[in-house]
């Protein structure tokens, strides 16, 4: 018998605990919010993820560390919470948008990558013989029908359309700090300055191109659109990449 | 005897000016005999996008059904209507499924898409029966009287014609095409599409 908080609602399997509540499922909030803090803002004219990568040895080699992940050129994601949780979820959300566009020749829009890893991750809360995903997602992406859009998902599946949102350690005082500074025709340059400010604010250690990852949605212009198609690859440009180290350090500087 | 020939009827689209057209004939065959003179054979996606089915009947109410159920679907999750090149890409892709056991339809598409700055572009394609798509500038022709639609096609179809003249090239190619060909014919359907409405018309055409 467990005798901690959860008794013996807190074993793997998710069970309703007689007040109503999963609490495997906040035990996964949890584990999110002693993760590293990473916030999303959306511009009038683009997308900016970012987030804080902290490695516990100096001994690591950080450039390998990916936390910032590319799904398809128009969409790509960031976590707070296990990264190895978040890996596989990108494994199956990259499998999803190439399977999308094996039936239709075009990737998928943002809403409905994000409820198909909402789907995958509202599935682990029901499933037997597994626990929850222990991670929070912010999903950046665009499509043609509803432009640019920011989505954060939860471990217990739920997701919700953001103008601005912070997820992980700092979470509430990121939101605040968020809540003043956003306004509604933001560009992309400044949301990049505002994310860095955010991702200041309850930094530990040094701010450096080696300690963040940021990645951007550009909305693409109608010029783009069309040389896409005309090209003959058919391939529009990606809407979505990652900056560079150099490109970060850029911005740091500025 | 050929599966494909088993119970007639062609379909043909036309390009014109901001405006596009698809037309079938009304025969039902069993062989050489003539079962019905009222077997349709295109169907309305959207409002914006038709699609033709020619060959064996029992697959044109099979994939009729399939294509209702999986735009039905998509529309819900995607909460907006297809665009026609996506729907082009998901006919294929749903023959190519049963590459080794297909369904005996060479299906005809014609839609007007939406391009980004707000406007509308003609879109007609055809696919073989396993899903290869041959997207056409001008015209497509599938069915029992494929090699007379595009003889005579060939000779009536020119560029930006308007919706009117549209409407005659193509009940013209039709009816001239399907009277050298005994497995289609006995009446037509044509339909026309533009950006704010589509017109059907029901055609006279010999019976014997």
């Amino acid at each position: 018998m467990a005798s901690a908080e959860g008794g013996a609602y807190s074993y793997s399997l998710t069970v309703f605990s007689p007040s109503g509540k999963l609490v495997q499922i906040e035990h996964a909030l949890a584990a999110v919010s002693q993760g590293t803090t990473s916030l999303g803002i959306k511009a009038t004219n683009g997308i900016v993820i970012a987030t804080e990568k902290k490695s516990s040895s100096i001994l690591i080699d950080d450039s390998m560390i990916e936390k910032v992940a590319v799904i398809c050129p128009n969409i790509g994601i960031v976590y707070s919470g296990m990264g190895p949780d978040f890996r596989i979820l990108v494994a199956k959300a990259r499998k999803s948008a190439q399977a999308y566009w094996k039936i239709y020749n075009e990737y998928p829009p943002t809403k409905v990558l994000t409820q198909e890893i909402a789907t995958i991750m509202q599935q682990a809360t029901h499933s037997g013989g597994v626990r929850p995903y222990g991670v929070s997602l912010l999903v950046a992406g665009w499509d043609i029908n509803r432009g640019p859009s920011l989505y954060q998902v939860d471990p217990s599946g739920s997701y919700w359309a953001w103008k601005a949102s912070a997820i992980g350690k700092n979470m509430v005082n990121a939101k605040t700090f968020l809540e003043k500074r956003y306004n509604d025709d933001i560009s992309l340059e400044d949301a990049i300055h505002t994310a860095l400010l955010t991702l200041k604010e309850g930094f530990e250690g040094q701010m450096t191109e080696k300690t963040i990852e940021i990645g951007v949605i550009t909305v693409p212009s109608e010029a783009d659109l069309e040389a896409g198609k005309i090209e003959g690859t058919g391939r529009a440009k990606a809407a979505f990449r990652k900056l560079t180290e150099e490109e970060v350090r850029d911005y740091l500087a500025m | 005897m050929s599966i494909m020939e088993y119970n007639g009827g062609s379909v043909i689209a036309m390009v014109g000016k901001d405006c596009v057209a698809i037309a079938s004939d009304l025969r039902l065959g069993n062989q050489a005999l003539g079962i019905a003179s009222d077997f349709e054979k295109i169907f309305p996606m959207t409002d914006r996008v038709y699609l033709g089915l020619p060959g064996l009947a029992t697959d044109v109410t099979t994939l009729r059904e399939q294509f209702r159920y999986r735009l039905n679907m998509y529309t819900i999750k995607e909460e907006r209507e297809i665009e026609p090149e996506t729907f082009a890409h998901l006919v294929s892709s749903t023959l190519y499924e049963r590459r080794f056991g297909p369904y005996f339809i060479e299906p005809v598409m014609a839609g007007l898409q939406r391009l980004p700055n707000g406007g509308y572009k003609p879109f007609i394609a055809a696919t073989d029966l396993i899903g290869c798509i041959n997207f056409a500038k001008d015209f497509v022709v599938a069915g029992t009287a494929s090699s007379k639609l595009f003889g005579v096609a060939e000779g009536l179809w020119e560029p930006d014609l308007e919706p009117e003249d549209l409407f005659e090239t193509i009940a013209q190619t039709l009816l001239n095409a399907v009277d050298r060909d005994a497995y289609s014919g006995w009446g037509a359907v044509v339909h026309v599409i533009t950006k704010d409405k589509a017109i059907k018309r029901v055609l006279k055409g010999r019976m014997d």
